[in-house]
């Protein structure tokens, strides 16, 4: 099928925008493709990725742009790795775009693509001092790696500041300010490669949360609590040498310019009971803003954190039950939850939720948008007598793309749920 | 406050079975309430900062009691620190007090039995306070043993909230004190009813309660003294009898064999001096005994013949085992006392001899404020109660007298021990406002009966007071009854030893006689001492929750404090811990004065070098010399103990008066102690200490000094120290052999990194280059074999 749709479909103009602001990489992409061929019908198109790439991907979506000019919908197409047999030249891997009315030949449809690559900014030089600050490569392919013809392309980089130290030319390249410019380059062949690397300040937080254990305990007693366990590193280029307090606090625009000494989360609204610790106590810098829509936690780690530098800390805070528990169709109640990481602008290597279903329930199922790994768990908590069903779902490479709404059914069991109160008053 | 209960233990007999269930009813609740009250004033702490273990010595329990949930009894008794005292380490299992963790960590584990999820923190925290309620339980037993229900209650309500106590009890501050009180109170409890019962039930209980003792706290040693002190007591004013015999004999045998079980007193239960009063009185009072049977078996005439034959061989013989016994004690060095021991009975050797005793705060002598402060109005009340320990003198009451006065005196030589004094204090102000108010309401009620008597009354109602002859004998006659009434049970609950008890209700129900018969007030006098007695109360009241809520709750290891701004809380140790822990390496060595050993070893999980458990002087000494030394010499002795950051307090930017530079005496002193080319008259100008232009070169060099202020003075411009409120000496020096890593927020805690030996060969540097270039070319030359860059 593979080989059909890269005989058949040509990419008649490629738009690749590359935003290297923060400290992760996003990248639009709007390809216009065409099927040429005569007699077969594409239902697919795939896009490729260099297998660096491929590791650090965290996200892929891919929209279809239908209607014409203000009558414009934008309808989400299904992203799946592409089979593995199928043979791209030097590993490249592919991943391929559902399109819901396959393409008849000679026409025409626009799909644009974006996607989110994490741990892809290499700081350079690895180790800096506190006075100076961040620069990074970035490195990438001027011309668009595609399995497919490419007629027209343009690749458009932006930056965070316009002090771009070096970048590759690959001509025609022009530069203005924070933004770089490739193309445009015609008449490309399949997965042809040209690459380029970019060297260039970005100061931004590389905040990586290594591990996040998030426990969310479900009571059907009217409350659901939330505790989050960080595990948080400065990702970006390593502190070297001595950590001056007084330059610190004396010449804060240009000491430690790439360090970052808060945080902030975005918790739902109505949180209460909100907490910051770490295992040896409570942290008191932080502040709570909250109004109906959210609520704003603000947080300090205990020092500020420079590049290399890690810290853990504790997030714990309840919600009412009612925001979050629902009935469905077939009787079975469900919870409708947040994935992802609450702290903005961050990347989370593990995440790990667990999801702790009041005792006694029964066939936990969790639905979530995309692909996780699942396994059930039985906790025990507060006079347990069976234990809590606990759903467990854990996902690697996590984004704030990922912050969405995902399920959790089960079915409830009156009776057991009344265990855990007879044993305290037998026990009182 | 107890005093309605006191007087409702006071019943008529007709309706007494009632009167005293309720009575009965409303002394447990009162007892309940006096625990919540116990427990919950010590939760101040945790409502004005965080649920968090206090100060020094507490964050090592901790550590311990999560090593020993972690992984269980065994592993505990075979711990191994090698995270301490680097590089020698420490045995824990051997050297530690077990009580409070084994406490703390059966609690732990029958809570997370029940599922419940607490942390092993949250029940070191709240350990403390849950002890002082059964604490002031265990005062009501052992006061109402001496002086009756009332008394108890009292003397339970006042200890629930000593200030004294509370100082080592609020919740977090979980140290060896916090069950130990219980112990100790509950142990002298067990004795004293023993001595009141002469059962040999509460004998055993006594020596496991010892044990108990023994396991939490070397304070341990003042009962096995106290003990014997008080036998010897009897046995002089004549009062031996076989439930003394009873109370004692079992317990040092069996309570010297369990404390030989715990690892940390081992053979030092039979071979240290502290114990040998506790084998000598056990010797006398077997003399005695077998005197006391011999003078039951001879005549009177036989016997003094036999006792002057005794006399003078046992004479001879005793001083023979007591020749003995003092050469063998004079030739050990420290006439086998152990140095803490020796500085309590010479209240001046721990500043003459041992400095690191002597460095430590709550080891100084107390001033008289904190009497006030520590124990408020007991102070005043405890001669009354003293008094009225001898109205009449039995053996529980002497039992407190003594304990009171020898309480006193260590208390005074030592501000840690004021904490063994509270007790004391307690039940005896408890006693005298027991007995005061006893006295005041039954002569307001004696009056106000002859009062009615004389008006209305001639009418002749029956009520049960006044259709008494209002005589003063009656109405104690009725007390007497009662009295009687109250003993009837006990006597009951020991047959065997039915002769003994009638001993003592004879005893006891003679002397109430002539005392209350003295005992009526004026009306008047009456009412105003009593409202006078309660204002006091009251001002007691007040007292204890101020100290609870103020002066005691801080934790030390987070300050606050309150500016127009509002609170600022200064979080600094737990910054430089927290970054300890996570930004250095597992193995990393850190050196400290000794204050800040323990907690970061429970904080920042790093191997120190000396801490709290100050076993090896040399070994601290070592730390002192290397602070007070220059640079060069300071980095040679920590080089030497593989140390790869050293941290320092400095209060100077803040006012935090408690640094190391205000410690800094103290390491010079300890250090010289050990190696003599430091010289304390070096670092003091014309005697006196200061880091100012005027203080000397060798202390403007010292370690210590340049860790503390470097580049202070670029904070303000002049280098002014808000603690000692001076501008420091040297301003402006640099640092060769060290480099500053962290400094926290208000530069409270100050962390430096030894810098690595210089490269010698000057040569080699080039050649290096040249070769790192060549890698990292030839890396680029892999790279570009791949297609992707």
């Amino acid at each position: 099928a593979a080989q059909a749709a890269e005989d058949g479909i040509r990419v008649l103009s490629a738009e690749k925008r590359i935003d290297l602001t923060g400290p992760i990489v996003k990248v639009f992409l709007t390809l216009k493709v065409q099927n040429t061929a005569t007699g077969a019908d594409a239902s697919h198109v795939l896009i490729a990725f260099t297998p660096a790439e491929a590791d650090h991907l965290a996200i892929v979506k891919a929209t279809r742009a239908e209607g014409k000019r203000k009558k414009k919908t934008y309808i989400p197409l299904p992203v799946s790795p592409a089979d593995p047999a199928t043979a791209a030249p030097n590993g490249a891997r592919l991943y391929s775009i559902s399109l819901p009315t396959p393409l008849k030949p000679t026409d025409t449809t626009t799909v644009e693509v974006f996607y989110v690559l994490t741990h892809s900014l290499e700081p350079f030089p690895a180790e800096i001092t506190q006075s100076e600050s961040q620069l990074v490569y970035y490195r990438d392919s001027a011309v668009l790696l595609s399995p497919y013809h490419v007629q027209e392309q343009g690749t458009y980089v932006k930056t965070p500041s316009s002090r771009v130290e070096s970048f590759t030319r690959v001509d025609p390249t022009s530069r203005s300010g924070p933004d770089v410019k490739y193309g445009a380059y015609g008449n490309q062949l399949p997965y042809a490669y040209s690459p380029i690397i970019l060297h260039y300040e970005n100061n931004h937080a590389f905040a990586v949360v290594e591990e996040l254990v998030r426990k969310v305990e479900i009571s059907h007693w009217g409350n659901v609590q939330v505790t989050e366990h960080y595990k948080l590193k400065h990702g970006g280029a390593k502190h070297k040498g001595v950590f001056s307090r007084l330059e610190y606090q004396a010449r804060q625009s240009i000491s430690g310019a790439s360090s970052f000494k808060n945080l902030l989360a975005r918790l739902p609204p109505r949180v209460h009971s909100v907490y910051y610790r770490d295992e040896i106590g409570n942290i008191s810098s932080s502040h709570l803003r909250s109004d109906s829509y959210k609520s704003e936690l603000e947080i300090e780690p205990r020092y500020p954190l420079f590049g290399g530098w890690h810290c853990t800390f504790t997030i714990g805070y309840g919600m009412p039950l009612q925001d979050f528990l629902f009935e469905s169709a077939d009787g079975r109640r469900f919870a409708n939850l947040t994935f992802g990481c609450p702290l903005l602008n961050t990347v989370v290597d593990n995440l790990t939720i667990k999801v702790v279903l009041p005792e006694g329930s029964k066939s936990p199922q969790a639905v979530v948008p995309f692909e996780t790994e699942q396994h059930l768990e039985t906790s025990y908590s507060y006079l347990d007598v069976v234990g809590r069903t606990t759903v467990v779902i854990k996902k690697k490479n996590v984004v704030g793309e990922h912050n969405v709404p995902f399920q959790v059914f089960w079915k409830v069991f009156l009776v057991l749920g009344f265990v855990a109160p007879v044993s305290y008053l037998t026990i009182v | 406050m107890a005093e309605p209960v006191a007087n409702a233990a006071a019943p008529a007999p007709a309706p007494g079975r009632l009167r005293n269930a309720f009575g009965g009813v409303l002394c447990a609740f009162t007892l309940i309430l006096i625990g919540v009250l116990a427990f919950s004033i010590r939760l101040f702490s945790v409502i004005k900062y965080e649920s968090v273990i206090h100060e020094f010595d507490p964050y090592f329990n901790f550590r311990v009691t999560q090593f020993l949930s972690k992984n269980g009894i065994y592993e505990f008794w075979n711990w191994f620190d090698d995270r301490t005292w680097y590089p020698l380490g420490r045995v824990i299992g051997g050297t530690v007090y077990p009580g409070l963790t084994l406490t703390a960590g059966s609690i732990w584990w029958f809570v997370n039995a029940l599922n419940i999820p607490l942390s092993v923190e949250t029940v070191c925290v709240f350990t403390a306070p849950i002890f002082s309620a059964i604490a002031s339980w265990a005062t009501y037993l052992l006061t109402k043993e001496a002086k009756g229900t009332g008394a108890g209650l009292m003397a339970a309500a006042i200890l629930a909230m000593v200030p004294s106590y509370i100082s080592r009890s609020v919740a977090g501050s979980y140290d060896n004190e916090a069950v130990a009180i219980f112990a100790l109170v509950f142990t002298f409890y067990l004795y004293v009813k023993t001595l009141n019962t002469g059962s040999l039930f509460y004998a055993t209980l006594n020596a496991l309660s010892y044990f108990y003792m023994v396991c939490s706290w070397g304070g341990y040693t003042f009962i096995i003294n106290l003990i014997p002190m008080h036998v010897l007591l009897c046995i002089v004013t004549g009062r031996y009898s076989s439930r003394l015999y009873i109370a004692y004999a079992p317990l040092v045998i069996l309570g010297t064999l369990l404390a030989a079980l715990v690892p940390v007193v081992g053979f030092n239960a039979v071979l240290t001096s502290e114990h040998f009063a506790s084998f000598l009185v056990f010797i006398i009072l077997h003399v005695v005994a077998f005197v006391y049977y011999i003078k039951g078996l001879l005549t009177p005439r036989l016997f003094k013949m036999a006792m002057t034959l005794v006399i003078t061989v046992g004479l001879a013989v005793c001083f023979a085992v007591v020749a003995i016994l003092v050469a063998l004690v004079a030739s050990s060095p420290t006439k086998g006392w152990s140095g803490r021991s020796l500085s309590l009975l010479d209240p001046t050797y721990a500043s003459k001899y041992i400095p690191i005793i002597a460095s430590v705060s709550e080891h100084q002598p107390p001033t008289w404020p904190s009497y006030f402060m520590d124990i408020n109005v007991l102070a005043f009340l405890v001669p009354a109660g003293i008094i009225s320990c001898f109205l009449p003198l039995s053996d529980a009451s002497s039992f407190m007298v003594l304990y009171l006065v020898t309480a006193v005196y260590f208390s005074g030589v030592m501000v840690r021990l004021m904490l063994v004094l509270a007790p004391a204090a307690c039940i005896l102000s408890g006693i005298a406002l027991s007995s005061a108010f006893d006295v005041l309401t039954r002569s307001m009620k004696f009056q106000l009966s002859k009062l009615f008597d004389d008006g209305p009354a001639i009418s002749g109602n029956g009520s049960p007071n006044g259709s008494s002859a209002s005589t003063v004998n009656t109405s104690s006659s009725k007390n007497e009854k009662t009295e009687k009434s109250e003993a009837a049970p006990k006597e009951k609950q020991s047959k065997k030893n039915r002769r003994k008890d009638k001993e003592v209700t004879e005893s006891v129900s003679v002397k109430p006689k002539k005392e209350k018969r003295l005992s009526v007030l004026p009306l008047e006098a009456s009412i105003v001492s009593t409202l006078l007695l309660i204002a006091l109360g009251g001002f007691y009241v007040v007292h204890c929750v101020w100290a609870a809520a103020e002066a005691y709750s801080a934790p030390s290891i987070v300050l606050t404090s309150r500016s127009r701004e509002g609170l600022h809380v200064f979080d600094d140790f737990r910054e430089a811990y927290a970054w300890l822990s996570h930004n250095t390496d597992v193995d990393d060595k850190v050196a400290s004065w000794w204050d800040y050993g323990y907690q970061t070893t429970a904080m920042a999980n790093r191997t120190v070098i000396v801490d709290n458990n100050t076993w090896n002087n040399t070994h601290i000494a070592t730390v002192g010399t290397a602070m007070s030394s220059p640079e060069k010499a300071a980095w040679e002795i920590f080089d030497s103990l593989d140390v790869k950051y050293v941290l320092v307090v400095f209060g100077g930017l803040v006012g935090y008066p408690s640094d190391d530079i205000n410690k800094f005496l103290w390491m010079v002193r300890i250090g010289g102690g050990e190696f003599p080319h430091i010289k304390e008259p070096d670092y003091l100008r014309d005697g006196q200490y200061r880091v100012d232009a005027q203080a000397t070169p060798t202390m403007l060099n010292c370690l210590m000094y340049k860790l503390c202020y470097y580049r202070f003075v670029e904070t303000d411009g002049k280098g002014f120290d808000r603690v000692r409120g001076y501008e420091i000496g040297k301003k402006h020096f640099k640092l060769t052999h060290f480099e500053e890593v962290f400094t926290t927020h208000h530069w409270m805690v100050r962390i430096y990194k030894l810098k690595p030996q210089k490269n010698r060969i000057r040569g080699k540097l080039k050649k290096l280059k040249s070769q790192s270039s060549k890698t990292s070319s030839t890396l680029a030359a892999g790279r570009k074999k791949n297609p992707w860059q």
